[in-house]
């Protein structure tokens, strides 16, 4: 448990305010931080000698539909060093989505951040190489939004011609 | 006095042309394995020592379009994979025929999404539909079977007015 | 001249071709080419696309796309109850399906605040490591078939029916078993199947002997693999992979042993790892894993406890069939979770579990109703994946099949 304080106080002293919420649910650490911070926020968790969170295990979005915030950006990190995994939220607005890009930091949120892109219209700013994971090229919605309907749009998606 | 003891002196048969080609072709099906998903594996186990498709004539695995007769798309098809099976399809050359393997490619299955075609059929034509998610070795067996006896029923005439088109692989 | 069927794209191009009378065999060789590899091809386990840019035989750089495969599960998860998506979860990683199950109820249950009876945490124990042996059967047949050993992948199907057979009379499906349940198992193993597991152990280690003396022995196999593809530590960290890749480079990360679930704390087993990080040192951490696996399911056949196979939550928790059509209680819970679902509390978990793969992992959003609000599903073929641009960079082109088939990923996993 006090490695979890700990997190919770290094952030603190180096961010302040910029915390904005801490969650411990099922003994899952949770930290909301403002999306203009992350990559600062990250930098100190992978750098830090006592954290050493090195690998981001999952980066994904959360599409709250009527917040004014909509979307909430979610990262998974873990450290081998003290075995635990954190999870880190930032906030956005639903105007032109984009937040700070975290690859500069760990190299494989590049997928990750494209996946995000590609379901949400989330823009990553400063990625390498900002495509599409799944979708074909030229597609125009993101599936994972909440008004996208499960069915898709029909005639969004070419079919080739019957025989 | 079977036909052995006739092979040992200078025999013939009769039969019609039709029925010996339509014999021929039958007895040897080469697959094209479209394998897209989870009936791939399936696909395999029917080759494997347990099933074995190869008594069926129908072993030879072939992943080049260009040297099949028989393309089983095993898996779940995307709108984006739709255009690469079609292209695949279309390299085939005539006569061809198509299984679909499972209830994804026959109908969507229990994938009712955005991204999922509902059924090959709306872009390719079906010769038999397999049940199944994914069908049993046995049920892919059954359905190779299938199309052998429709192949048995066939004409070597009706094949005939459809030469091998190339400008179909050009690039639209 | 004579018409000749158009097999170039571009008419005008091919024609130039033709009266050009000055092409030498020097102009192949000085330029680079772009290869198209997939996504219908033998060795891409599925429909992988990899665009390769060579020069003659070594690869300049690599680039995959994938997306082929997508299906939409996180969506899909979005408009069905928690207890309907455990039949899509067999599908995600279809070489292994019994570990997906178990994964997905832990994460459930996770979420829930529940936990399953002993003997069922068994029994899951149980499936999730025979369902290791299989994914791992499929995993070096293919990857034996992709370099040119074409018995392997027959001898590996044939220990892999076996398997099948067990799950077909535990599970009553053969394949795509969704035998798990939110708060327990679908049926309890019966001391039949417990016979079948232990007849099937105690022939599998000839098998295991025979296929090492295949392959092992085979300067062809080693030759093909040694020092192909290697993957340092640091940047196996870094691209985030997981499962034996991660392993075979040399970190001894292991959810079962790092964050242990069900009862793998019980267990003693080892973790292998290798510090070459090369094609090879991935062929023989699957071998020696394999290896673990069946001392781990020796341990649950002795130590498997009596008892319930499902939780005592009747709000969170299918009855079983015969207790629904004859009880007054059963009947009103079933009707109540089916028609409003198992309504777990406000709040977002994540949970990870050690797949044949690497870390598959589950992160549910709810808020309180019966659907999840948001379901992310962690793949590890995915994330796995990430580490072909790198390793095919420099490497030959029939290496680049080697890595493939060493990083073992599955589409159906990695797209979605």
């Amino acid at each position: 448990m006090e490695m979890k304080e700990l997190i919770v106080e290094k952030l603190k002293k180096n961010f302040g305010e910029f915390v904005q919420e801490v969650t411990d649910f099922r003994n899952d650490l949770s930290i909301t931080i403002a999306s203009n911070k992350i990559v600062d926020v990250a930098k100190i968790l992978k750098e830090d000698p006592e954290l050493e969170f090195v690998m981001c295990k999952d980066v994904t979005a959360i599409d709250w539909a009527t917040r004014k915030n909509r979307f909430t950006v979610v990262y998974h990190i873990y450290s081998f060093k003290n075995n635990i995994t954190l999870r880190i939220k930032a906030n956005i607005a639903e105007e032109s989505p984009a937040i700070e890009s975290v690859t500069s930091v760990w190299p494989s949120a590049n997928w990750y951040e494209r996946e995000t892109y590609d379901m949400y219209g989330i823009v990553f700013k400063n990625h390498p190489d900002l495509r599409r994971m799944y979708m074909p090229e030229g597609f125009q919605y993101h599936p994972l939004r909440k008004e996208f309907p499960v069915l898709g749009i029909p005639g969004s998606l070419p079919l080739p011609g019957k025989i | 006095m079977g036909l052995e003891a006739k092979l040992q002196q200078d025999g013939f048969i009769t039969t019609t042309i039709d029925s010996i080609i339509a014999w021929a072709r039958k007895s040897s099906v080469w697959p094209m394995p479209m394998g897209i998903s989870c009936c791939a594996i399936e696909m395999i186990a029917a080759a494997d020592p347990k099933y074995d498709l190869a008594r069926f004539g129908s072993e030879v695995m072939r992943f080049t379009p260009r040297q099949c007769d028989l393309m089983i798309v095993a898996g779940t098809v995307t709108y984006k994979m739709a255009q690469v099976v079609r292209r695949i399809y279309d390299q085939m050359p005539e006569p061809k025929w198509v299984i679909a393997m499972g209830a994804c490619t026959s109908s969507g299955g229990m994938y009712r999404s955005y991204s999922v075609v509902q059924g090959i059929d709306q872009f390719l034509p079906v010769d038999v539909y397999t049940a199944g998610c994914p069908p049993r070795p046995e049920n892919l067996i059954n359905a190779v079977m299938t199309i052998q006896q429709k192949i048995s029923k066939t004409r070597a005439r009706d094949f005939q007015d459809q030469p091998f088109d190339n400008t179909i692989i050009t690039n639209n | 001249m004579e018409q000749r069927p158009t097999v170039y794209s571009d008419e005008k191009l091919f024609k130039k071709l033709l009266e050009d009378k000055n092409i030498t065999i020097e102009d192949a060789l000085e330029n680079e080419m772009v290869i198209n590899m997939g996504p219908q091809h033998p060795a891409t386990h599925g429909v992988l696309r990899l665009v390769l840019r060579l020069d003659g035989e070594t690869v300049l750089s690599a680039l995959p796309e994938l997306g082929y495969l997508h299906r939409g599960y996180e969506k899909m998860a979005e408009e069905m109850s928690y207890i309907e998506f455990i039949p899509h979860t067999d599908r995600l990683d279809y070489t292994g399906t019994m570990c997906n199950n178990v994964a997905y109820v832990l994460a459930v249950e996770k979420l829930l605040g529940i936990e399953a009876p002993k003997r069922a945490q068994y029994i899951r124990m149980m499936i999730a490591e025979l369902s290791r042996l299989a994914a791992h059967m499929v995993a070096i047949g293919t990857y034996a078939m992709d370099v040119g050993a074409v018995t392997m992948v027959m001898w590996t199907f044939r220990e892999r029916e076996k398997i099948q057979d067990i799950f077909d009379r535990l599970a009553g499906a053969r394949f795509t078993t969704s035998y798990t349940r939110i708060g327990g198992v679908a049926s309890d193993a019966d001391s039949v199947t417990l016979k079948m597991v232990r007849d099937f152990l105690d022939q599998f280690h000839s098998a295991l002997d025979e296929m090492d003396k295949l392959l092992l022995s085979n300067k062809i196999f080693i030759d093909r693999l040694e020092g192909i593809g290697v993957l340092s530590k640091e940047d196996a960290i870094a691209l985030g992979i997981t499962g034996p890749n991660l392993r075979a480079s040399g970190v001894e990360y292991d959810v079962r042993r790092a964050k242990p679930y069900l009862f793998y704390n019980e267990m003693d087993f080892k973790i292998p790892t290798y510090t070459d990080g090369d094609c090879l040192a991935r062929y023989w951490l699957r071998g020696d894993e394999v290896r673990e696996s069946v001392k781990i399911l020796y341990q649950i056949l002795d130590k498997m406890p009596q008892g319930e196979i499902l939780a005592n939550e009747p709000k969170h928790t299918l009855a079983h069939k015969a207790e629904i059509y004859t009880k007054m209680e059963e009947l009103i819970h079933d009707f109540m979770i089916i028609n409003y679902g198992i309504n777990p509390p406000v709040g977002d978990v994540f949970f990870s579990a050690e797949n044949p793969k690497g870390e598959l992992g589950f992160y549910i959003v709810s808020n309180g109703s019966g659907h999840p609000w948001k379901m992310k599903i962690r793949s590890p073929s995915f994330c796995n994946l990430q580490a072909i641009a790198q390793l095919c960079k420099g490497a030959m082109i029939s290496d680049v099949i080697a890595i493939i088939g060493s990083l073992d990923p599955v589409m159906g996993e990695a797209d979605k």
